[in-house]
């Protein structure tokens, strides 16, 4: 998309409309509204609650999924927008029943409590090693700054960056 | 007897938290559901003089509107007997019941509509006309009317706190330290907003809601609505976070009720997250004056600590300031009092670490001023302080492990050979300052009986219930752990079923109580179950256990054996098989001691912090906390640790960050965002360690559990505003500290600069 205007498409709704995303790598047909958002397009019309609502303005971090492999805030985006697009939950993070090695960590690392902001925090911390953002504790601190947990396990969350990042073979 | 109390079990709800598959109160899928919109009112103070809901009405997907003109009449429910086991509604006002606004975002109307988006779009088209009066939205706009109230915090506490004569302290001291604080307002935030889904069957009523207590919600709606308790039954497993603002049951649950009985369908309510400072209570803005009298040697001889505060129109609602702070130290005269200023806010409430964050606050800041005056190490000052007795009723402690908390503390921190001197650390731009307080939290027996149920399989699997849910304490952990050392079987044959109203009763986990409470009927359940075969088993003339001393036979992994003889024994399997038992069940049960036990009732601490400020910009960064505290027994490491860390963190997050701020005018909360009231994130979150003195108490039920919840936030503020002072050589006396009340006061600023008292370390 970057740098390339494409034809504007036609404008739809404001009526429900078909949409068919690309979530965890299955299209999945659904009738929104074009002003519904990508999370409650997930919690509310698709059952997949695994992302969550904490702010509903971009502030929490909470609905953290991926677009296209990068981090997205699914509040503040238009599902409609997403078509075309591969979403990642966290549903789509473990395959085949087995936990992702960030997931295995938050347990072993006890990097949550209420485990609200949970699978925002994973999607966020799995990103920040691909994006190359965890080299020592300042970039880890700084890169998860966008996802709150009230519950303040942030050292421990940080421990369980550290302990994927260093299994991997560091950075 | 398994010996897995006291083990890091990792949390057995984390796969189901890490993948995304726990299910929160707004994530059970019902058909036919429809979404609720509250309207707040735009105004603190007035009337309503019309509300037109015509064009919401007609707006797509609308399903009903509710406003006073149709809402039901409810009844009225006492803030008392609260939280001890009756219903605990969050204040005595019910909205919409007739047309007076009390506070801003008061409810006004509620939307229902088959989708979110149409609830919320309509509940913009309800046109809502108010003859505003003035309000009084602040301590100091209604200070000429303040009062002394007979009680406070809903009744449970008096309002004043006295012992010995303060007078002839203040007479018999050498020095006198008087201190006044002031603090902002705080907003709990948890990340899960309120959520409340109904569910009508009938005269049936299924809430699912996010929730401390769900018996207390059952009770509650029950008693509003005139309905038997029988008829509502709630269900709340998972609930994202807490802090004291889902304690009390407020207004929104009943309303969803009503709205869904109105629509006949099932009804979600999600509050907005601006709606979350409107709607489940705060900590009230609140003012401290402290004086304290001592002698040359650093002796207490007299505290007077007074607080006012703002409440709202129909509640005596304040934070008890005083309960720790009178009792940490052996001060022979004691005054401690609190006044209200009624406005235009909703009732306060239970915030956590309540009334002991900000009073311990106050205690120990006053307490290094003190030490700065006397040039005592401020650790000194309170160990020529401290009390082996509970200075109110003379009582010993039910457990102590306050020395311990400081030698372990200081050792960990690196405390010894301090430099008291203030500013007497840079590095680089960075004034370094370190600091310490004593923290507190007192153990409140003010809970009914506690049950559970312990249900043994022939396979030597068990399930246990009990009607309580997991707002992130790790009580579904260490219940299974307690279970599972009751019984004497695996961790992995221990279901711990929770979050039903239709099981065993448990109160809401408040003031810390959680662990202590729950696993003292949890506890007495699979004990209970494990004698009943025991005594089987011994009476039994095939069992190989025949005959012996039931106090004589352990069960470990399922297998019952003679103490000191393992070869001698069975399983409950066999035994079970060979009577033909499918199972074997018990209901545990605990009541606590009387509330006038002969014991002083405190969990101790003590709380360290580093501090690095920047010489020129005045902006504060926490580098280290270290926080040493004895809860009794630790059920389980791992989750105590991580609980005491998120309470030294929400202390970090109360000295430095957090305050919500009224815009008078208007009346309205001017921050009540997210984005505008600051909780702390990962960058702001420094390393933290926690030292676990582990201390035998026989008071506080079958297994000597104290609690973890909040006494890590008890104290930690004051050790950073200690630090802070340390650094910059500057008190500041008002929470949150911010870089404003510093920036006149740093090495290049005028004050430093015209009274060139301070070395300067550039």
């Amino acid at each position: 998309m970057d740098g390339e205007i494409a034809a504007l498409p036609a404008e739809r709704g404001p009526s429900a409309q078909a949409v068919t995303l690309t979530i965890n790598g299955e299209p999945r047909p659904l009738r929104i509204e074009p002003r519904v958002s990508l999370l409650d397009a997930l919690r509310e019309h698709l059952g997949l609650t695994g992302s969550k609502k904490g702010c509903d303005q971009g502030t929490c971090g909470a609905c953290t999924v991926w677009v296209d492999g990068r981090r997205a805030l699914a509040c503040l985006t238009l599902a409609v927008t997403c078509e075309g697009h591969e979403v990642t939950t966290i549903e789509g993070l473990s395959a085949g029943g087995e936990l992702h090695p960030m997931q295995a960590a938050f347990i072993d690392k006890d990097a949550f409590q209420c485990g609200y902001c949970t699978p925002g925090q994973i999607m966020s911390a799995v990103a920040l090693l691909d994006e190359g953002h965890a080299a020592d504790d300042g970039q880890i601190r700084e890169w998860m700054s966008g996802n709150i947990c009230r519950c303040a396990a942030y050292p421990n969350i940080r421990a369980a960056i550290r302990a994927v990042r260093d299994a991997a073979g560091g950075e | 007897m398994s010996g897995v109390i006291g083990q890091a079990v990792s949390r057995i709800d984390g796969p189901a938290k890490v993948t995304g598959s726990a299910h929160y109160s707004g994530e059970i899928a019902l058909p036919g559901l429809a979404y609720a919109e509250i309207v707040g009112a735009r105004v603190a103070s007035g009337r309503i003089t019309s509300i037109d809901t015509a064009q919401a009405e007609d707006a797509e997907g609308v399903a009903g509107i509710l406003t006073h003109l149709n809402m039901p009449k409810v009844n009225n429910v006492p803030l008392l007997p609260s939280l001890i086991g009756g219903p605990a509604p969050g204040e005595t006002f019910f909205p919409m019941q007739d047309d007076v606004v009390h506070y801003a975002g008061q409810p006004v109307a509620i939307v229902v509509a088959d989708g979110l988006e149409q609830a919320q779009h309509a509940a913009t088209l309800v046109q809502i006309s108010y003859a505003e009066t003035p309000s009084i939205t602040t301590i100091d706009q209604g200070r000429a009317d303040a009062y002394e109230p007979e009680k406070i915090f809903g009744g449970l506490m008096p309002a004043q706190t006295r012992r010995g004569n303060v007078e002839d302290g203040f007479a018999a001291a050498d020095l006198l330290i008087d201190a006044p604080f002031r603090f902002a307002a705080n907003h709990h935030n948890p990340i899960e907003a309120l959520t409340t889904t109904a569910v009508w069957d009938g005269d049936q009523l299924t809430l699912y809601d996010s929730c401390q207590g769900i018996k207390a919600v059952q009770l509650t709606v029950a008693a509003l609505l005139g309905l038997s308790p029988s008829k509502i039954r709630v269900l709340t497993r998972y609930v994202g976070g807490a802090f004291g603002a889902k304690a009390m049951v407020w207004p929104h649950v009943t309303l969803t009720a009503l709205a869904a009985q109105y629509v006949r369908r099932p009804v979600r309510l999600a509050l907005p997250r601006g709606q979350m400072f409107t709607s489940c209570g705060h900590r009230e803005e609140q003012e401290q004056h402290i004086e304290l009298g001592a002698t040359s040697d650093g002796k207490l001889t007299a505290i007077r600590h007074h607080k006012i505060s703002i409440t709202s129109p129909f509640d005596d609602w304040a934070e008890p300031a005083f309960g720790v702070a009178s009792q940490l130290y052996a001060c022979p005269g004691f005054e401690g009092v609190h006044r209200l200023v009624r406005g235009n806010t909703m009732t306060p409430t239970f915030t956590r670490g309540p009334g002991e964050a900000v009073g311990v606050f106050t205690l120990e800041c006053a307490m290094d001023e003190l030490a700065s005056e006397l040039g005592i190490d401020p650790i000194e000052l309170r160990l020529r302080n401290i009390t082996d007795v509970d200075p109110n009723t003379g009582h010993p402690w039910s457990s102590y492990g306050l020395r311990e908390c400081f030698e372990r503390g200081a050792r960990r921190f690196g405390w010894a050979g301090r430099n008291p001197q203030p500013r007497s650390e840079r590095h680089g731009n960075w004034l370094i300052g370190t600091g310490m307080a004593t923290a507190g939290y007192p153990i409140a027996f003010f809970m009914h009986t506690q049950r559970a149920r312990a249900h043994l399989y022939a396979d030597g699997t068990a399930i246990v219930q009990t009607a309580t849910q997991e707002f992130g304490t790790g009580t579904s952990t260490v219940m299974t752990q307690v279970a599972a050392d009751g019984l004497g079987i695996g961790l992995r044959d221990v279901r711990f079923e929770f979050g039903d109203t239709d099981l065993p009763n448990a109160g809401s986990p408040v003031g810390s109580n959680g662990a202590m409470m729950v696993s003292a009927a949890v506890h007495n359940a699979a004990t209970a179950v494990r004698d009943q075969l025991i005594t089987l088993a011994v009476s039994d003339s095939q069992s190989p256990l025949h005959g012996a001393d039931p106090a004589g036979v352990v069960v470990a992994g399922g297998r019952m054996t003679l103490a000191g003889d393992a070869n001698t024994g069975e399983t409950y399997s066999s035994l079970m098989q060979r009577h033909i038992m499918s199972d074997a069940e018990a209901i545990g049960s605990w009541d606590p001691p009387p509330l006038d036990t002969p014991h002083g009732l405190l969990t101790f601490g003590a709380q360290f912090a580093r501090v690095a400020v920047d010489a020129d910009l005045g902006i504060i960064r926490v580098r280290h906390m270290v926080g040493a505290f004895a809860p009794g027994r630790v059920l389980n490491p791992k989750t105590a640790r991580s609980q005491l860390m998120g309470g030294m963190l929400w202390g970090m997050s109360q000295a430095l960050l957090e305050g919500t701020h009224m815009d008078t005018r208007h009346g309205r909360w001017a921050n009540a965002s997210l984005g505008d009231y600051l909780v702390p994130v990962n960058a702001d979150a420094p390393d933290v360690d926690v030292e676990l003195i582990e201390v035998e108490d026989h008071v506080t039920g079958p297994l000597g559990v104290k609690g973890v919840g909040e006494i890590g936030q008890v104290g930690a503020a004051a050790a950073i505003a200690n630090a802070v002072y340390h650094a910059t050589g500057y008190r500041v006396r008002e929470l949150p500290i911010a870089v404003e009340h510093l920036l006149a006061h740093l090495p290049s600023g005028p004050a430093s600069a015209a009274a060139g008292a301070q070395p300067d370390l550039t």
